[in-house]
């Protein structure tokens, strides 16, 4: 191949390189990434719904979902969860204002409701095993257990989450990178938000439907 | 020899004991003794040579998605040699059992090794090779300077290490499973298999399974978000094509796969009732969707090997590939048909004749594709100017291999026929038969194409076609005789037989293996002796085949930068676009880089990962939560810091440059 260093002269010049350097912005498809990771999580839950779906009427002659749902307590945790995302909503307004008081404000009011959901859920199970619908107990329990675990796991994941970003917060500040990081965590909890919303349904009421 | 019965756990090592060491195993005592010994060996030489050092910084913690991609090849090599050892085991044991002889394995051993072989091919050789593949291709076939998220991609790499590394554990300490390569419950639940086995299988494809999941995540954003300005995507060449649809499999199907066997698990740990035969649980839902991942896999596998043949076949002949937009619809129409086959694999379950009808049609449907493939390939080739090198070599015997295989797949697609051939021979040989004939040609093809991108030197052409006749006369050799085999109706798995006129087929199988063996050796040779003469094979242009894409338009090996300058695309085959419109290489003008640093936190992560995944085979508790911790306090630490870049100064850019011009302009 020819190595002369001029373009030919003649004829429209095609240019085949950027002469400039455009650096791609820092964390230019993370929101991208972290989107299809979402989406990967989801189909975990679609597993768990699927099992969830075909083992959920094998009771194997213990108990079902009218002898150990109690729907007041799930709609206060329903409650719990629904508006640690509005709040989470707040935080996520305060910081594109650049409010970073507010921000940490909101993202703290927005841990204590999920930490209040997962009390009340732990209460919930405690209950559960209490009575002897132990996971082992039958092929819907194992389901519902993991289900609804698997579920709160995340939550519990996103808690721990949020308290590394309130330190990397008061450390840094509203930086473009913690603005990242705090729209990841926006979404994964929306995320499980609206995976919430498919439990309640899914298996509580239409549990107690059945 | 029958397996103990579940040892007593203690507080301190669970249930690792003295016993846990196959010391009455002679097989695997002589082959530990001669791991221990090559180990040392590679531990001192690496020593004495001081290379630590050099290892770690250099290697152990880069981002740069090149050498990840080559370590990714060295791990599926290794891992491939473990896996073809496993092989000739078997069909030496094959071969031998007849006339009340036991063969020379027991069924415990033996049942270790059929489960091993099909998943160390299939997780650590055949993933590795397509990862580390589309690791080092996919961002300079894009233009890119690396891929999307590099440290992601290190860690991705050293997850599915460890994942190896814990099923090369399992064969020195207790056992791996003995239930086949997916581990169906029953016989996988803890009633049945209450030793280690299972565990190892079910934690070294988790941790695996997590590198595998993110490296998917990875490429997929890489092509999306980092291709040259101008690349549409009817512009990006079939190879990056085919490994976009083979990485949205991988994070449509992995998450799928993961799930399912943390259901086993729990039901194994914690005696959950998922998949058991009381309490309501369902076996068969595990077969169900541990397939609804596994039929995705085996595209995930080929697709990528497609973009290859593609690449191969119009590079050597020398014309843009026949049907260009055919071939990218047809990788899409693939991509959507693998998700709804997977029930072709239980045709006997009994879900009755319309369901059956249903994935027996979808399964047919996938041929049509496949065949627009085949013959796009081959319009290719018409009225070319071939070239027959190595790579072309092995595109012409993955076309005649590859297309029996589809057709006896096809034969197993139509219900009333599976029932006949289920779990026969018949089928072992159908899918040796596509996965050799495709997967691993169209590896070998890749590996002979662009070794000298990677070295900057070719491949010894003898020892190449050495290799190749080998391994194409020994794959016809070793595995039309399960053809006969199965439509005799011999089962799968077995490990001793009765009727002695079956033999003469075992023993013609036992000689095709041999001579693959051959092949392999020959490879490494090839290797060998490449690098040995690496001077006189040198490739000094960067473009060894005249080729047509982008990878072809930088030096060999490429600069950590890939590109001093990012290419503009105007037209299908950027590079052969360059070359026909005097696409000139700029000589001046340089400019700082931007790069991402490298870090040792994937390393470490994975590292701790390993002994996680020990400590929760053996039930070491207290162990398995101090991983736990270690894993979730590293990631945190390594989320505080922020300096993760750097730039490569001009001057260095120019003078790396510069070393290009000369080498050009000495070789014109």
């Amino acid at each position: 191949m020819s190595t002369t260093v001029l373009p030919a002269s003649a004829g429209p010049a095609e240019t085949f390189y950027d002469f400039d350097e455009h650096p791609h912005p820092e964390g230019h498809s993370t929101m991208l990434g972290f989107w299809i990771y979402l989406m990967s999580d989801c189909l975990i839950f679609a597993i768990l719904f699927a099992c969830y779906a075909v083992l959920g009427g094998n009771f194997a002659a213990g108990p079902g979902p009218k002898d150990l749902f109690d729907l007041n307590l799930v709609a206060v945790n329903t409650a719990m969860l629904l508006f640690s995302s509005i709040t989470y909503g707040f935080a996520m307004l305060a910081m594109q204002q650049d409010r970073l008081r507010a921000t940490q404000l909101w993202l703290v009011v927005t841990g204590l409701f999920g930490a209040a959901f997962l009390s009340i859920e732990l209460y919930e199970f405690h209950h559960m095993i209490a009575e002897g619908a132990t996971p082992q107990r039958s092929a819907f329990l194992s389901a519902f257990f993991t289900l609804v675990g698997t579920h709160g796991l995340h939550v519990t994941f996103g808690i721990v989450w949020l308290v590394t970003l309130l330190a990397q917060l008061a450390r840094h500040g509203l930086i473009q990178a913690n603005k990242r990081r705090l729209m990841c965590l926006s979404l994964f909890w929306h995320f499980l938000d609206v995976i919430w919303i498919g439990v309640f349904t899914f298996v509580y009421l239409m549990g107690m439907l059945r | 020899m029958t397996p103990h019965p579940a040892p007593e756990a203690g507080p301190l090592l669970g249930r690792l004991s003295l016993e846990a060491f196959p010391l009455h195993e002679p097989i695997l005592v002589a082959t530990f003794i001669a791991v221990a010994i090559g180990g040392i060996a590679v531990l001192a030489l690496v020593t004495r040579f001081r290379l630590w050092g050099w290892l770690w910084r250099e290697w152990f913690t880069t981002v740069d998605h090149k050498r990840i991609g080559i370590m990714y090849m060295i791990l599926g090599l290794v891992m491939f040699l473990r896996g073809f050892a496993d092989a000739v085991m078997m069909r030496l044991q094959q071969a031998m059992a007849f006339g009340g002889s036991e063969g020379y394995l027991n069924a415990h051993h033996y049942d270790q090794v059929f489960t091993a072989h099909g998943v160390i091919m299939i997780f650590f050789v055949a993933m590795p090779f397509i990862t580390g593949l589309m690791n080092y291709i996919v961002p300079l076939q894009i233009g890119a300077r690396d891929v999307s998220f590099p440290f992601l991609n290190n860690f991705s790499f050293w997850m599915t290490t460890a994942g190896a590394v814990l099923t090369m554990i399992s064969l020195f300490v207790g056992e791996f499973a003995q239930t086949g390569w997916l581990a169906y419950p029953p016989l996988s639940g803890i009633a049945y298999s209450p030793n280690v086995g299972v565990d190892y299988y079910i934690w070294a494809l988790q941790i695996a399974g997590v590198g595998t999941t993110l490296s998917g995540i990875n490429l997929i954003v890489t092509i999306l978000k980092l291709r040259a300005p101008g690349m549409g995507l009817m512009k990006m060449p079939v190879f990056t094509w085919t490994s976009l649809c083979s990485n949205i499999l991988i994070v449509a199907s992995f998450p799928v796969l993961t799930a399912v066997l943390a259901l086993l698990s729990l039901d194994r740990y914690v005696g959950t009732n998922f998949f058991t035969n009381d309490f309501g649980g369902s076996p068969m839902m595990y077969v169900n969707l541990i397939w609804i991942w596994g039929h995705p896999e085996v595209y995930i596998l080929i697709l990528p090997l497609f973009g290859v043949f593609s690449e191969v076949a119009s590079t050597f002949s020398g014309k843009k590939l026949f049907g260009y937009t055919s071939m990218v619809y047809a990788t899409v129409c693939i991509t959507i048909l693998s998700y709804i086959v997977w029930l072709h694999h239980f045709f006997t379950m009994g879900s009755g004749a319309s369901v059956n009808s249903f994935f027996g049609i979808t399964t047919m449907v996938i041929s049509i594709p496949t065949g627009a493939k085949l013959f796009n390939w081959l319009f290719t080739m018409y009225r070319g100017r071939i070239r027959f090198e190595l790579p072309m070599m092995w595109t012409v015997a993955f076309m005649l291999t590859f297309v029996v295989g589809g057709m006896t797949g096809v034969l197993l697609a139509v219900p009333p026929a599976d029932f006949v051939l289920h779990n026969s021979l018949f089928l072992v040989a159908h899918f040796h038969n596509v996965i050799i004939g495709g997967v691993l040609f169209g590896l070998f093809a890749a590996i002979n194409y662009w070794w000298p991108k990677a070295f900057g030197f070719k491949l010894d052409v003898f020892w190449g076609k050495v290799s190749f006749w080998c391994w194409v006369v020994g794959f016809w050799l070793a595995f039309m005789p399960l053809y006969i085999l199965g439509l005799m109706g011999v089962t799968r798995r077995m490990r001793v037989f009765d009727d002695p006129s079956l033999q003469i087929w075992f023993v013609i199988a036992g000689i095709g293996a041999a001579i693959i063996a051959l092949g392999i050796a020959a490879m490494l040779v090839q290797f060998a002796v490449s690098i040995w003469k690496r001077e006189s094979l040198a490739d000094t242009t960067g473009d060894p085949w005249n080729g047509r894409t982008l990878e072809w338009a930088t030096s060999s090996p490429p600069p950590d930068y890939n590109f001093a300058f990012t290419p503009v695309i105007h037209r299908l085959d950027a590079w052969y676009d360059m070359k026909q419109h005097g696409g000139e290489r700029p000589l001046a003008g340089f400019r700082d880089i931007h790069m991402p640093s490298n870090t040792g936190a994937g390393v470490i992560l994975a590292g701790i990962s390993l002994v996680m995944g020990f400590a929760l085979v053996w039930h070491i508790w207290w162990l398995a939560g101090l991983g736990f911790m270690g894993l979730i306090g590293t990631a945190i630490a390594h989320t505080f810091n922020y300096k993760r870049d750097f730039h490569i100064p001009a001057e260095t850019v120019a003078k790396a440059e510069a070393v290009r011009t000369r080498l050009l302009a000495a070789g014109a």
